[in-house]
């Protein structure tokens, strides 16, 4: 899921990395790690917020104070309230320990927490996107986490028309449509 | 009530909705603080489950602390308060204008905000608790801080000066306070592991602004603490 958020924002340079190699780059042993020249960050939102820093156009963010704020916290919700209660470590964890259904139900009740929050966060200040006719941060968190939500988890997503009208507006767009897991060079070639 | 010296004229003044304990309300009771700006603490019991108060879900639909008030505008994130702080009032600034030090903060973060805080809340240790046991709950978190502190022991380790990415307080600093401070109270983890991390939170010992912000010092923290 977070090849998306990379591919989105970067001119690729692709660096090919040994197994063992790749712990040199990033000691935590996760995904994505960006490379540029002497500089490697290791966090998906470290690097987005980097990239937009370093490269301001098209900017992440918006100029309303309040509105980059309701990215910020559309953002929050993603990768601090979602993310961590669906990804592989934990949902092994609950299947280990409790069982199958007890993970879907985890991972279902997390999702629906937080894409009511999201709802309710974005519903009045959503316009083609998320949080304007712009895209911005909360997009790049948002994308990926409707297309696992959908594809992965089955999540019924009528409770939450905004995400859906959001989302919906990203199959639109060449940079979402080329960030697909499905698209990626290491995608498998049978069906996912 | 926290005041400080360098207090700003605001047309309307602050408001933190605030838990003595939730260390991502003690993220931003230290933002405001620093920047010196006045606020009215409100808190909200989150063992009573004040949270789920119907005037409080009109604040903050998600039902969590911290939420702040500025006028009209309400933001109910600790990350996204702290930014907004920041947009608002730049001084002192809470990032590094270097880019390569800016995204150290923005990974040491990271790392707290999604890596170690979201399995050590409340919901997840009543879930843990009551659906396996106390000892899976303890191990669980132990094992999630231990990971973050490690990766964050690794990332802070080169960069580090008096603070986590130099010798003024930063982003970074303002999410480990909270963090460790939490480990070693609450969790009781071993920081021998971790001596960059373990040298921060003495320097945070020192200064005022984080001080005044630990849990123990809030209006709300029971007189048995």
């Amino acid at each position: 899921m977070n090849h998306l958020l990379m591919v989105w924002v970067l001119v690729l340079k692709v660096y090919r990395f040994d197994l063992q190699d790749f712990k040199k780059i990033n000691p935590m042993g996760t995904v994505p790690a960006l490379v540029d020249g002497d500089v490697v960050i290791n966090d998906s939102f470290a690097i987005i917020m980097y990239l937009d820093e370093k490269y301001p156009e098209p900017p992440l963010l918006p100029r309303d104070l309040h509105k980059r704020a309701v990215n910020y916290q559309a953002m929050s919700i993603v990768l601090s309230g979602i993310q961590p209660h669906q990804n592989l470590a934990v949902i092994r964890y609950i299947e280990e320990k409790i069982n199958v259904e007890e993970k879907t139900a985890w991972v279902n009740n997390a999702i629906t927490k937080g894409f009511t929050a999201l709802e309710k966060l974005l519903v009045n200040c959503a316009g083609k996107h998320a949080t304007g006719d712009e895209i911005y941060l909360a997009d790049l968190f948002l994308a990926p986490q409707i297309h696992g939500a959908i594809n992965r988890f089955q999540i019924n997503m009528e409770p939450y028309p905004t995400l859906a009208k959001c989302y919906e507006s990203y199959n639109e767009l060449p940079a979402f449509q080329n960030a697909l897991p499905e698209k990626q060079p290491d995608a498998p070639s049978s069906t996912i | 009530m926290i005041t400080d010296h360098r207090l700003h004229s605001v047309s309307a003044k602050l408001k933190l909705y605030s838990y003595w304990r939730s260390s991502c309300a003690h993220r931003v009771r230290i933002a405001l603080t620093l920047k010196g700006l006045d606020y009215e603490y409100i808190p909200v019991n989150l063992l009573k489950g004040d949270q789920s108060d119907s005037d409080f879900k009109k604040i903050n639909p998600m039902g969590t602390v911290p939420a702040l008030v500025d006028g009209d505008v309400v933001i109910n994130d600790s990350f996204a308060i702290i930014m907004y702080l920041d947009d608002k009032y730049p001084e002192p600034p809470l990032l590094p204008s270097d880019y390569h030090k800016r995204a150290v903060n923005y990974q040491a973060t990271s790392i707290v905000m999604s890596s170690i805080q979201p399995h050590q809340n409340m919901a997840l240790f009543r879930y843990l608790e009551d659906k396996i046991n106390a000892e899976e709950k303890t191990a669980w978190i132990t094992n999630a801080i231990t990971k973050g502190f490690t990766a964050l022991e690794k990332l802070l380790v080169s960069c580090a000066g008096k603070y986590a990415t130099g010798d003024e307080v930063y982003l970074a600093d303002l999410f480990l306070a909270p963090q460790i401070h939490a480990a070693f109270n609450r969790f009781h983890i071993n920081m021998e592991p971790f001596p960059t991390l373990a040298r921060f939170y003495e320097s945070y010992n020192e200064l005022p602004a984080f001080q005044n912000a630990v849990p123990e010092k809030q209006p709300d923290t029971p007189s048995t603490i």
